[in-house]
């Protein structure tokens, strides 16, 4: 089953793939480490709160933190152990700052809390009842990006594909790459499991070009099944293909439009990883509590993918993959082109760590001083978003910020293919990275000083309002004096006792006024 | 164990500002040869006259900038400005002329703007339109190219000196380019095919001009495979160049030269291959840069035709030089996910 046509997206790179030798070796299950550190945020939206306490005994999938808004995914324990703390810890993050982590010494036994049943039949449940369970399994994108799926699942109808991500650009990943050679028929059942979810009787699954054997495994399984809906479709191997927009872009001719979502043109991208974890989450009544890392980089002793607990640090991944080399300088998480570096080994494996690199001088070689912008128009040559990157840089340089927006700034991905062509060494991405945040700061001023002036005038408004409400009162009280004139000492104690009272008043609002 | 900090992407950039340059410099060996095989070794004493002082200019400004010299210095931009600018010279040009030429280009030009990458114009072609614009009789003395009239000695030292050898006078060494010659004749009322005839032309276009423009083609081919340059620049300004000269020299082949002739002659194919292609002053988009190649390709036939000059290649770069800011904003593409 072949598909007619593939598109283009523009600009891009091929890049070498160093993935053969870690993508040769057969997937690894390392045992539970002694202590797992768990953070409360391990995906795109809110934080999760804590639902154990210190001192409390856990068991292998129990929940320990709960969603505290709807993008936000539950948290399990990943093995039987007493929760020790609750405290910061590092995490990893671009920030390298430490964050809220629940710490967990485990006791061997991995004992299953089982309140997760399995189901025999998914189609037993309807698309509502799913995306409970998935949301109930603290499932996450797994691509790296770990947007909650079930707020995913909920797009909506008027759907017309699911797509399922298997192309992974990045020239060291190679996990999806591992899952789908091993565990074909996981990704088969989580697409399955989708698309019930989704009431929509469409898949493709990409799987890049140069992956023929994870393409035979998968194509041996659906066909297997003699599953008709879903189809396995190769794609050139060009970075960063495995972007939702550039993938979508290729199989279908069709651009996701710019402040839009892919749903708004009636698709939906899913990481084949994630598909696999519904699988398991809705199937095994497995909720998130493991995934598959790769390990890989001169600096590791013999590269590999590996199931990992969550929590596990990447101190026992590169153990378990023969330890660090004499060559180990950096240590990355995610690829060489979007990963980010790691301060020290103690981190913990989440739900997006889908590689770890342990890189050796060779695999990063530091960049030359950066020369001045020639405007040679390479990198909007390989701009995936067909922006002006130089345009950008040098607007960034001088500070203008609305030019920025104008030159749609905030549509980069941060791919990085504009600094890996740039002879002038120029690290645009670093740029733009900072020149958001910039854009960000402003915004965020600009909504603070807003709510300033609004907060000012409402209270100039409601000063005024109660000003008035006092003048017609002292009114009506004089006309009513007036009317009782009968009386002339009455009046006049009721005259003074109300100028009394006004002077109070006065008193009173000019010590408000000069507070 | 502790890591250093890095920045992604964690991917070394493929290419310098260095080797881009160089290959440049590279491609126009052959183009340098055939030079030197049809007018002598003139060109090799301009060519080092304008580096020494493009690189001494360059190195002066960099230090009164501020600047770090030495890394500057090995971006070779400077270089190919000189050795841009060399090729446009006669071989016969007094080494003040060109080291005028080159510390204008460096000075004013470039470093003057900011240096590299901020320089509005061409560099070389600022420097050319001084030194053409200042010193006119200089600049139209051709040697033929049907043999050597002068040696290799007797080239350099009137290259130092301004002196001919012996009692030889202009007249007997120099002559006229055939852009120059044809402009001449056809103001004399005679025919393109009449004047074609002369020993001064060949196949196509003049003759040794002719095979160097192969020769500079080769190297802009070079170029292209090696990605040092785009097509759209080259392709455009051949376009501009040819539509029009073809559409004169259908409309009356007798005033005006076939449209072969144009592309072969002068510095047509310098300036498609190296000189429009300058990517600092050049357009930067794809329909950018197809614009800008062209206007330049339609000015050169226009200052040609009806222009002041017999070339014309310096002016219409250095025109299209200043549109590029407004070609930049109107031709802006559109970004992934907006609509058009």
């Amino acid at each position: 089953m072949s598909r007619a046509r593939l598109w283009h997206f523009h600009g891009g790179l091929k890049l070498d793939s160093r993935t053969a030798r870690p993508a040769s070796e057969p997937l690894l299950e390392i045992p539970v480490p002694p202590r797992l550190v768990l953070p409360l945020s391990q995906h795109v939206g809110q934080q999760a709160e804590a639902v154990v306490s210190p001192g409390e005994r856990v068991l292998r999938g129990q929940p320990i933190a709960r969603p505290s808004g709807y993008v936000a995914a539950k948290v399990h324990a990943s093995s039987s152990g007493t929760v020790v703390a609750i405290e910061d810890h590092p995490v990893p993050h671009p920030s390298g700052l430490a964050a809220p982590c629940i710490i967990i010494e485990t006791d061997g036994l991995d004992e299953p809390w089982g309140g997760y049943e399995p189901l025999q039949d998914y189609c037993t449940l309807d698309g509502v009842e799913l995306r409970a369970r998935v949301r109930a399994a603290g499932v996450v994108g797994l691509g790296g990006a770990a947007f909650p799926t079930a707020v995913k699942l909920g797009a909506g109808a008027g759907l017309k594909m699911l797509i399922l991500n298997g192309a992974e650009c990045e020239p060291y990943i190679c996990c999806d790459e591992v899952l789908l050679k091993e565990r074909p028929e996981e990704v088969l059942a989580g697409a399955q499991v989708l698309l019930r979810a989704l009431e929509i009787d469409r898949c493709c699954i990409a799987i890049e070009e140069d992956k023929p054997l994870a393409r035979q495994a998968l194509e041996a399984a659906i066909a297997a099944a003699g599953e008709t809906r879903i189809e396995v479709v190769s794609v050139p191997a060009i970075y960063p293909e495995g972007g939702e927009r550039q993938l979508i872009k290729v199989l279908t001719g069709e651009e996701v439009p710019a402040r839009g979502l892919p749903p708004d043109i009636g698709y939906l991208c899913h990481n084949v990883g994630t598909a696999a974890a519904v699988a398991r989450a809705v199937l095994g009544g497995e909720p998130l509590i493991s995934r598959i890392v790769t390990v890989t980089g001169g600096g590791v002793a013999r590269p590999r993918n590996l199931q990992v607990r969550l929590g596990t640090p990447i101190a026992a991944l590169v153990a378990a993959c023969g330890g660090y080399t004499d060559e180990a300088r950096h240590l990355l998480m995610g690829g060489a082109m979007m990963g980010f570096p790691l301060p020290d080994d103690s981190v913990p494996v989440v739900k997006a760590t889908n590689c770890v690199v342990v890189a050796s001088g060779e695999d990063i070689q530091p960049r030359a001083p950066a020369m001045p912008c020639i405007r040679c128009g390479e990198c909007a040559e390989v701009c995936p978003a067909q922006l002006l990157p130089q345009q950008l840089y040098w607007h960034a340089h001088a500070g203008e910020l609305d030019r920025l927006d104008e030159y749609h700034l905030f549509d980069c991905i941060e791919c990085g293919c504009c600094d890996v062509v740039c002879p002038s060494q120029l690290p645009l991405t670093q740029y733009f990275r900072y020149a958001k945040t910039e854009l960000w700061a402003r915004d965020r001023d600009r909504a603070r000083s807003d709510l300033a002036r609004d907060r000012f005038e409402s209270r100039r408004a409601r000063i005024e309002a109660e000003q008035e409400t006092r003048r017609r009162r002292l009114e009506e009280k004089t006309r009513a004096a007036n009317a009782a004139r009968g009386d002339e000492d009455a009046r006049k104690a009721m005259i003074d006792e109300a100028l009394e009272r006004v002077q109070a008043r006065r008193d009173d609002d000019r010590a408000d006024d000069d507070k | 164990m502790k890591f250093a900090a890095t920045v992604p992407p964690h991917v070394r950039p493929r290419t310098s500002v260095t080797r881009v340059m160089g290959e440049v410099l590279l491609a126009l060996v052959p183009a340098t040869a055939a030079w030197v095989w049809f007018f002598g070794p003139g060109l090799l004493y301009n060519m080092a006259i304008a580096a020494g002082v493009a690189l001494a200019c360059e190195a002066g400004a960099l230090a009164l900038r501020g600047r770090a010299v030495l890394p500057q210095l090995q971006d070779l931009s400077a270089l190919v400005t000189a050795i841009l600018l060399a090729f446009c010279l006669p071989p016969l040009t007094p080494w003040w002329i060109t080291a005028t030429g080159a510390a204008f280009a460096i000075l004013f030009a470039k470093q003057l703007y900011g240096g590299l990458g901020y320089n509005p114009f061409n560099p070389a072609m600022a420097g050319y339109v001084v030194v053409l614009i200042s010193f006119p009789e200089a600049m139209t003395r051709w040697l033929p190219p049907t043999g050597a009239t002068l040696g290799a000695w007797e080239t350099l030292r009137f290259t130092l000196t301004g002196m001919l050898p012996g009692n030889l006078g202009w007249d007997a060494v120099t002559g006229a380019t055939p852009l120059d010659d044809l402009r001449t004749q056809l103001s004399l009322a005679r025919t393109v095919g009449e004047i074609r005839g002369g020993e001064l032309y060949g196949l196509l276009g003049g003759r040794g001009w002719e095979s160097i423009s192969a020769f500079v083609a080769l190297g802009g081919a070079y170029l292209l495979w090696r990605r040092i340059i785009r097509w759209h620049i080259p392709v455009a300004v051949l376009l501009g160049v040819f539509v029009p000269a073809a559409f004169f020299w259908l409309i009356n082949p007798g005033a005006y030269p076939p449209p072969t002739f144009h592309l072969v002659s002068g510095a047509t194919m310098l300036c498609a291959f190296f000189i429009a292609t300058d990517p600092v002053s050049a357009a930067t988009s794809r329909t950018g840069r197809l614009v800008y190649g062209f206007a330049i390709g339609v000015l050169i036939f226009i200052i040609r035709s009806w222009g002041g000059y017999p070339d014309g290649v310096a002016f219409a770069v250095l025109l299209m030089n200043m549109a590029v800011p407004a070609i930049d904003h109107f031709t802006r593409p559109r970004t992934y996910g907006h609509a058009g």
